[in-house]
């Protein structure tokens, strides 16, 4: 019935299959999500009046959805399959697993249903109210205990590479929520951050920009360590520099979310710590970018017929592109042009949807014919279908990002001889028009490339079991 | 004489730095690298295994699409 049987160790490859459908499932509705708003940012109408509806609202919930949703959904799934194969040993907890599938599930629905009602803590990434927030750390120590628990009990001497990054992710990510979501309760859905003022704003990027460095960038390292290298059948380019990689990542990224915060009540000492410490971190991300597109090297000829390693090595690509901007970003002096336009808008979505949503998807197209007991995916052409319109989307979203912020940054600092202001900020918003035309199509190409997605994905589970035979390269 | 806040801050800054140094020349010492091959080599041992016990490969690629 399963692949588990195959082998000698009878692993929980149920809790991985589950996380995997829910990854594809959470991505069509998160990006779907996020082209409504896309939408209504050109035509409001779109809000049809209806408070819950408002882009106010579904923002944070576009937001929750692709983080929290798609992209750790698609980190359960891989974190759960990955230390199980390297570790050569069950998950560790019995039904611990299942629960934290469900107890993660239930999170997501509470979200989809709270932040359209218009419950919030106001905190960026962190929306969701008190008692969602207890279930959030509830589910995920337990994640920690089952993914520890399994790296404890493990059948191998050396706990290899990609494990140590998901596990850096997990266990920081627990700190990060904790520590930020302290709050005091007034009612069931309303609560007070226990910080004050400029602390509080600390605080919160601290997690935010850690949100960033530990959940959509040490996590989805850890999928790059074996995925990567899996798919392209060849051992990771170096294993010594992805050790270095591990360090000088971990400990760098903790120090580089004051640069939300320039020209802010945050003391300029703190800014300028953020900003030294935002460019240092280029160093470890294009180590780690290297590391991963180097793989490759005397394989590139795969990347002509193998959609999936197109879709990872894509990936770090993208990921080689924000990592070299978000430094660049983090400078004040660029900062000054740059924050509160749409350029930060672009960067984050080179990042989402270039790098994490691309090596989530790659790691999938992998992962779902061996949990399904097939060869290969159903439609290997609808796999390079899906790629083309996923790379077309993001270029679309970005380069009209880019442009749009870089005219609003300086549309806004633009003075007229006597102090004035040359542009008011109507002007400016009727100059993106354009631009939000073209982030809209990008948007709904992704979208396609996820239903797509979608299709073959369930093609591919309830085809007969090993009915699907790899393709032989002639 | 107690210790001031800042330079303690600057001393653990220098340790971990130090640790740092020390993380790399272990990882790039000679003596390591039989070990990490095999590490890197690790996660290609279980489809051989499983290529004995059934021929279900989890390789997939096609030519037919350039």
């Amino acid at each position: 019935m399963s692949q588990s049987n195959a082998s000698s160790v009878n692993y929980n490859f149920d809790v991985v299959r589950q996380f995997t459908v829910m990854t594809v499932i959470w991505g069509i509705f998160g990006t779907l999500v996020g082209v409504l708003i896309a939408a209504q940012l050109i035509w409001p109408a779109l809000n049809f009046e209806t408070p819950w509806l408002t882009y106010s609202r579904l923002r944070p919930l576009h937001t929750n959805a692709v983080i929290f949703a798609f992209g750790t959904s698609a980190l359960f799934a891989s974190s759960y399959y990955v230390v199980q194969r390297t570790c050569k040993t069950t998950l560790f907890g019995g039904k611990l697993a299942s629960f934290t599938f469900w107890g993660w599930q239930t999170v997501i629905v509470l979200a989809a249903i709270t932040l359209p009602m218009g419950y919030t803590s106001s905190k960026e990434y962190a929306e969701l109210e008190w008692p969602i927030d207890i279930l959030i750390a509830v589910v995920w120590i337990c994640y920690a205990i089952v993914f520890f628990g399994t790296l404890i009990k493990r059948k191998t001497s050396h706990i290899y590479v990609a494990n140590w990054f998901f596990g850096g992710f997990i266990l920081t990510v627990a700190v990060l929520h904790i520590g930020n979501s302290m709050v005091i309760p007034v009612s069931l859905m309303k609560s007070y951050s226990i910080y004050p003022g400029a602390i509080d704003a600390m605080m919160q990027w601290w997690y935010g920009h850690n949100a960033v460095g530990f959940l959509l960038t040490a996590g989805f390292l850890g999928m790059m360590y074996y995925f990567v290298p899996k798919q392209a059948e060849r051992p990771v380019y170096s294993y010594r520099l992805s050790i270095v990689h591990f360090w000088a990542l971990i400990s760098l990224y903790i120090w580089a979310g004051p640069h939300h915060l320039h020209y802010t009540a945050l003391p300029d000492w703190a800014q300028s710590v953020g900003m030294v410490m935002s460019i240092v971190l280029f160093l470890p991300s294009w180590g780690g970018m290297i590391n991963g597109i180097m793989t490759l090297s005397g394989a590139w000829h795969k990347l002509r017929y193998d959609p999936i390693l197109r879709f990872l090595i894509v990936s770090l690509s993208f990921y080689g592109m924000s990592t070299f901007e978000g430094p660049m970003m983090a400078i004040k002096s660029v900062n000054a042009l740059s924050h509160y336009t749409d350029w930060t808008i672009g960067h984050v979505h080179s990042g989402a949807l270039g790098w994490v949503a691309m090596v989530s998807i790659g790691a999938m197209y992998h992962l779902i014919p061996v949990l399904f007991n097939q060869g290969r995916m159903y439609s290997i052409k609808l796999i390079n279908v899906h790629f083309w319109l996923h790379t077309a989307g993001i270029v679309l979203y970005i380069v009209a990002m880019w442009i749009s912020g870089v005219m609003q940054g300086l549309m806004w600092r633009a003075v007229n001889t006597d102090g004035t202001l040359t542009y008011s900020f109507v002007e400016s918003l009727t100059a993106s028009y354009p631009f939000y035309f073209i982030r809209f199509v990008g948007g709904v190409l992704v979208v396609v490339g996820f239903f797509l997605m979608a299709y073959n994905m369930f093609k591919t589970i309830y085809a007969k079991d090993n009915s699907l035979k790899p393709v032989e390269i002639t | 004489m107690t210790m001031d806040y800042g330079t303690l801050r600057g001393l653990v800054a220098l340790l971990i730095f130090a640790l740092f140094i020390i993380i790399v020349i272990w990882s790039y010492s000679k003596k390591q690298k039989s070990a990490f091959d095999e590490a890197a080599n690790s996660i290609f041992e279980e489809d051989k295994e499983q290529t004995d016990l059934n021929d279900v490969n989890s390789k997939q690629e096609s030519n037919k699409n350039v």
